[in-house]
Parts: structure tokens; C-alpha cells; sequence
């Protein structure tokens, strides 16, 4: 099913870590990745895992769903991980058969390189994982305010991008709706030639644009039934606000990058 | 041999996620061919996930479907075949219209058949007269329909595949009491002319009456099955899983209730009608 898909999905709960305000998160969720980059000890990366593990722990979030977040990814770290071991030039020879040489450099670089990848991966994940898409937007858009002094049109991209957001499931679901009611009339859309097989996509992709019009439309008419007229002057419902909570998390995680920094000094 | 024959069916949603359901449960059902069945059950009882098994939609996580006594999900063939035979028009089936014209709309299910040119058209032309859609404007845009026509054209659609087994996932849901008359009508009509077997998914009792066994679903599981007099006998049973009566059936409880002696089993408004004629004839209480 197309709704399997966990990429960036939000696991609702109320933990501390959901309950953080997104601000904090978004910040630092940036910081961690910065972070990640100084690490360049094993001491480093222990101290980063550990920090990740604790976090997912108070959160609720089972290891499970981290590692089936990293599945579609396996690609592309598969592939990190080859492209460092082979082709890292250094003269501490491992091992070499005809013209592969693997060095210990080499070595060093492909596990770094890959627990680096994952690492940053699981870490954004965290974010999505317990924040909520409307409330990564909003976030966002606080954070991005100052631009609108620049002539940024922050409010109209986080409508934008609220309004894709909320649709992404919808358009999901109508996808899988519309693939089954072909399929019913007897749709092959999995064997055929590739000229076929895109011709066969067209009584899926035709219905869906016709809908996502209609759904389009509708909104539209729904947000000036109710006098939407942009983002001048809006108030909110739901206040940001930061609490005791987000000063802790700032210093935990300042806490981290210190570690790092002593870790790196250190060579450890 | 019955016509399908549900082995143990279950099916869990998001399995490993915090979202996990049950959707089906261990579910065991055979359906002969023939009839006409009706599928009841509230909100999010699993109506929807079973039928789409019966056509190999969905796969099992658990249990199986024979189709006249063949495993439908044995293999790609099997599954593709069975979608020819058991034919499923979903809810609000006028959204997967998408061809230019309604007749090239409802070729689409014989086309991919691979029927010859001539037989495509002789179909085309028996499922629009059945669900009553007139010829002169197979040249029209199904999208120029209003939301009426175009549930027919769809389930046209599903007709000129000629099924075996015809699932409709509420079939008159948004229909007027008229066209909803008009439909199932034609419908009982299609079935008798056919030879077919029809399962209709709906919570409109009065619709759920007509057909000659009832199957009411909760929480994914079978609560009761059997004719219409034996399950409407049930009726604390319907009540408390949150379904409701036919309205002759209230009518002659609350009847009851006043002292009037209407007999059990009472569930048409025909059949009401005629026990309240009867008791004036016998000079009964006044009403
Ligand atoms: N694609 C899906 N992913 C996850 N859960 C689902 C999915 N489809 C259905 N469910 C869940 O499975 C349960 C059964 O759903 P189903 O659609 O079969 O119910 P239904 O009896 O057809 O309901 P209705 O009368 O509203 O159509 C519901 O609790 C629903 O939330
Ligand atoms: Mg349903």
C-alpha cells in the first residue's frame, strides 16, 4: 500500500519531545546537523548515538520504525559506503586483489561516511517523526518572520506549504482509490512494454487531476466564504510559546556540541 | 460448490506502526451463486476491506478466498483473473470516470478483457440499457454528467465485464429516493436477467430487506448472518452495535408497544399495510 510509505510521516504522542515547540526542534535539529559534521572521532560518534538513542527513547519511538525510516535511503548508503572504501587512496594497504585496494584510510572513510549519512537521516527524522507537519510550518514561519522585512512572502510559502502538506496524505489516499477501482475494471499496470505502461497510467493520472481541481476549487471557495484575505494582521489560536522545557532541551543540546568540540580537541 | 468461500480472512493495516488495525478478523463466510446478499455493519467495522479481497485488491495477512473452490490469490494470474469474474464498483464511483466519451468510459473493463470489437460493443450497449443510460448521448463527456449519471455510467463499467459476483459498496449513497428506487431496481434486475449474484454494501435497512441474507459486521468480525426475518429478529443485538431497523419494523414495535397486537415479523412496509388492514377487518383496535 501507497500509505505505507513512512518517509517524514508524524507518530502522534505526548512526550516531552512532541510537546517541545518547534522552534527548539527546528533549531535544533539545525545545530545537530552542523554538529555532525565536526565529529571526526569514534569518541564523536558514540557520544552523537547516544544523544540520538536517549532522545528517541524519551520519545517514545520504537528503533524499529527509526530503521524502517532509513529503508528507502539503503541505496544510497550502500553506495556511500562502497565509494569511500574503494576509492580512498592512502598507503596502508589492507588488502588488494588485481585493482582493488582497500585501505585502512579507506575503510576509516566508508564507516564514518555511512554512520554520518545515517545519523543525519535518523536525526531529521526525529524531527518529522514528533512534530507534526502544521506545527513544523508554523514553526517555520516564525523563525523565517524577519524575511518578511526583505519582501520574503513567508506567510504566502507556509500556506503553501501547509496547504501541500495536509494534501499529501489526501492525494495518497485518492491515488490508492482511484488504483483500485481500475484495477476492478481489470488496469494492468504492472506488466507491459514502457509505452504501454504509461498509457495504462492514464485512467489513474486523469481522475486524480480532476479531482485535485475540484479539491482545489473548493478550498479556494472555502477560505473566502470565511473573508480569508492573506496573511495582514492574522492573530492565531494556538500561541508558539517557549517554555522551561525548550531552555533544558537548548541546553542539552549546547551540551552536545560542547562534547563534540571537547571530543574533537581531545582526538578521542 | 458455493460460488466464493472466505477461509479465515484477516487483514491488519499498518502492521508495526503505531496506526495498526485489524480491519478483519479471522473472518469465515461462503456466498452462493445466485443470490442476493446484503452487508451491513457500522462506520469502520471492515465492510470495505473484505470486498476488496474478493477481488484480489487487498492481500490477506492471514486466511484465503476460493473462487468456486480456486485459491484467487494462488498467483498474478490468478488474482488478475479473478478481477474478470467477481465485479466490485466501489463507494462514489464516479470519480475513476476519465474517458473522453461514456461509451469509450464503459469499454474500458472489456477492452483490457481483450474482447473483439463487436462483442465490446454488444456489452457496452446491454450495460448502459441496465443501468438505464440512454444511447443517444454515449458521445457526451462522462464529466458533463450530473453526479446521478455518472454513478451509472460507472457502474455500467463494472456490468459490461460481465461478473459472476457484482459487489457494490454503497451503491445509492448520495442518490435521491428516487433514483436510490430506480437503481436498486435495476439492479435486481441485472441480476435476475443475468443469472449473477449480487453482495451490496449498505446501512440503509430498507435496502438490506429486500435481498435474501444479511451479513452484519462488527468490529471486523461476523455478528450475525442469515435471512432478513432472522436477523432483524436480533434486534437488541442490531441496536446495540450501533445499526438500526427497518422503519416497518419500528413502526410495528412501537405498535406493539400501545396495546395493537401486529404479529412478529413484521419488517416491509407492505407486510405492515397488510397486518394493520387485517386487524381493521377483524374490527381490532382503532388505528
Ligand atoms: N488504507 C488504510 N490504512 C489504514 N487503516 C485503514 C485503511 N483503510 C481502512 N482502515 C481502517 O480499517 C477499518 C475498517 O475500514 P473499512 O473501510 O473496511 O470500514 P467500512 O466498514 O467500509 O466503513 P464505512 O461504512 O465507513 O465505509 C477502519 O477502522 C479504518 O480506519
Ligand atoms: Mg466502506
Amino acid at each position: 500500500m501507497l500509505k505505507d510509505i513512512t518517509l517524514g510521516q508524524y507518530f502522534p504522542g505526548d512526550t516531552v519531545v512532541h510537546r517541545l515547540d518547534p522552534r527548539t526542534k527546528l533549531i535544533l535539529t539545525v545545530v545537530y546537523i552542523a554538529a555532525l559534521f565536526l565529529v571526526n572521532t569514534w569518541g564523536g560518534y558514540a557520544l552523537v548515538i547516544a544523544a540520538l538513542a536517549a532522545v528517541t527513547a524519551v520519545a517514545h519511538i520504537k528503533p524499529r520504525a527509526m530503521l524502517r525510516g532509513l529503508k528507502p535511503l539503503v541505496f544510497i548508503i550502500v553506495f556511500t559506503g562502497l565509494l569511500n572504501l574503494f576509492f580512498t587512496r592512502g598507503d596502508d594497504v589492507l588488502f588488494q586483489w588485481r585493482f582493488i585496494h582497500i585501505t585502512y584510510t579507506g575503510l576509516n572513510r566508508a564507516v564514518s561516511m555511512v554512520l554520518r549519512v545515517m545519523l543525519l537521516v535518523s536525526g531529521t527524522f526525529l524531527l518529522t517523526y514528533t512534530t507534526s507537519p502544521l506545527a513544523i510550518t508554523d514553526g517555520l514561519e516564525r523563525l523565517l518572520s524577519p524575511l518578511n522585512k526583505l519582501h520574503v512572502p513567508v506567510y504566502e510559502l507556509s500556506l503553501m506549504m501547509c496547504i501541500a502538506l495536509r494534501f499529501i496524505p489526501t492525494l495518497i489516499e485518492e491515488t490508492d482509490r482511484i488504483m483500485s477501482a481500475q484495477k476492478a475494471r481489470g488496469a494492468d499496470l504492472e506488466t507491459g512494454t514502457l509505452p504501454e505502461r504509461a498509457k495504462a497510467l492514464l485512467p489513474l493520472l486523469i481522475p486524480l487531476f480532476i479531482s485535485a481541481f475540484r479539491r482545489a476549487d473548493e478550498l479556494a471557495l472555502a477560505m473566502e466564504c470565511r473573508c480569508y484575505n492573506g496573511g495582514q494582521g492574522r492573530t492565531r489560536m494556538k500561541e508558539l510559546r517557549m517554555a522551561g522545557r525548550d531552555a533544558v532541551a537548548f541546553i542539552l543540546g549546547g551540551l552536545l556540541v560542547a562534547g563534540i568540540l571537547v571530543l574533537r580537541r581531545l582526538g578521542i | 460448490m458455493s460460488l466464493i468461500e472466505i477461509r479465515g480472512l484477516t487483514h491488519v493495516y499498518s502492521r508495526g506502526t503505531p496506526f495498526e488495525k485489524t480491519a478483519i478478523d479471522n473472518i469465515n463466510l461462503t456466498i452462493e451463486a445466485g443470490g442476493a446478499v446484503a452487508l451491513i455493519g457500522h462506520t469502520g467495522s471492515g465492510k470495505s476491506t473484505l470486498i476488496s479481497h474478493l477481488n484480489a485488491l487487498l492481500k490477506p495477512d492471514s486466511g484465503t478466498v476460493l473462487l468456486d473452490g480456486e485459491d484467487i490469490f494462488a498467483s498474478k494470474a490468478a488474482m488478475r483473473a479473478a478481477r474478470f469474474r467477481v465485479g466490485v464498483v466501489f463507494q462514489y464511483p464516479e470519480y475513476q470516470l476519465f474517458e473522453e466519451t461514456v461509451a469509450a468510459d464503459i469499454a474500458y473493463g472489456p477492452k483490457n478483457l481483450k474482447l473483439p470489437q463487436e462483442e465490446i460493443g454488444r456489452r457496452v450497449r446491454e450495460a448502459a440499457a441496465f443501468v438505464g443510460f440512454p444511447e443517444d448521448r454515449f458521445d457526451r463527456s462522462p464529466l458533463e454528467l450530473s453526479g446521478g449519471q455518472k454513478r451509472r455510467v460507472a457502474i455500467a463499467g463494472v456490468l459490461a465485464m460481465e461478473p459472476e459476483l457484482l459487489v457494490l459498496d454503497e451503491p445509492t449513497a448520495g442518490l435521491d429516493p428516487a433514483g436510490r428506487e430506480d437503481l436498486l431496481e435495476k439492479l435486481f434486475a441485472w441480476k435476475n436477467a443475468s443469472g449473477g449474484t449480487i453482495l451490496l454494501v449498505t446501512h440503509d435497512m430498507s435496502i438490506a430487506n429486500r435481498c435474501d441474507r444479511l451479513i452484519v459486521m462488527e468490529e471486523g468480525r461476523i455478528a450475525l448472518d442469515g435471512t432478513p426475518e432472522a436477523v432483524f429478529a436480533h434486534s437488541d443485538k442490531l441496536l446495540s452495535i450501533g445499526l438500526d431497523l427497518p422503519a416497518a419494523a419500528r413502526i410495528a414495535g412501537l405498535l406493539r408497544e400501545q396495546g395493537v397486537a401486529v404479529p412478529q415479523g413484521v419488517y416491509a412496509i407492505e407486510q405492515l399495510a397488510a397486518a394493520i388492514l387485517a386487524l381493521r377487518g377483524k374490527g381490532g383496535a382503532p388505528c
